[in-house]
């Protein structure tokens, strides 16, 4: 599906300049780096409440298709900065990871 | 195959550098994607190398991250000067991790990096002294024999 799709059908605010034409594969949620290194598949959209510079360098490696920050969490201002940088959008949205992924299963994600 | 077709990639680590934390495993990723290589093995390579980036930057005093490519395999050599690992055996299982607190918080720390580096590398070894260095030799095949 496509995230400018989701970003509208889930009301989702767009923290990093809007580059949002691209598609979703699936969606992986984890708080731990190393698992998400792991485990995420790629062109998936991943759900954590990590929001320091750390989580931009494993989204490029794993080649997500964009983060989404649950629980409506701060994200640091050089976090956003390098994300424009390497083109990996960050959404956010006051709903929990949980609510979050069934609103995409409902969406069909 | 010609042994002397290869290359050589050296990146210096730095300890608590958060910031450019990553940076070394996203250029050998670009770099293994701009030479053809299948998307399966950079995946592996830039995992192995992510955890042993974030390993000398977590554990360590500093050190280095070293990439040599050839037609045949990827080599990669992670080296630090640092408080080393006494106990190895107990080091690679999962979930044992020696990260303090503050660390977990930002999402590491969560045992798994050398178990992680272990299961994407074709071999595996590691060398620690206490109180003075650990290194990490990992070969990916690209082609599988």
């Amino acid at each position: 599906m496509r995230l400018d799709k989701i970003v509208k059908e889930l009301g989702l605010e767009v923290l990093t300049e809007r580059d949002i034409e691209k598609e979703v594969k699936g969606v992986y949620i984890g708080d731990l780096l190393s698992l998400v290194m792991a485990n995420a598949s790629e062109n998936n959209l991943w759900i954590t409440i990590q929001t320091h510079l750390n989580i931009i360098a494993v989204a490029t490696l794993v080649g997500l298709s964009a983060i989404l920050i649950a629980e409506g969490m701060e994200v640091e201002d050089e976090t956003i900065k390098k994300a424009n940088e390497v083109k990996i959008p960050i959404l956010r949205s006051k709903l929990s990871a949980y609510e979050l992924a069934c609103r995409l299963y409902e969406l069909g994600v | 195959m010609n042994e002397k077709n290869f290359i050589k990639l050296e990146y210096e680590i730095l300890q608590n550098d958060f910031t450019r934390a990553g940076e070394a495993s996203s250029n050998i990723k670009k770099i293994l994607k701009q030479l053809g290589i299948e998307a399966k093995i950079v995946r592996k390579v830039a995992i192995a190398t992510y955890e042993a980036e974030m390993n000398i930057v977590i554990h360590s005093y500093g050190g280095m991250i070293k990439v040599i490519i050839t037609e045949q395999y990827v080599d990669i050599y992670a080296i630090d000067k640092g408080p080393g690992i006494k106990d190895i055996e107990l080091a690679m299982k999962e979930g044992y991790s020696t990260a303090p607190n503050h660390i977990r918080e930002l999402g590491f720390g969560a045992g798994m990096g050398l178990p992680n580096m272990k299961r994407c590398s074709d071999e595996f070894n590691i060398e620690s002294i206490p109180n003075e260095k650990t290194e990490v030799y990992m070969r990916i095949y690209i082609n599988k024999i």
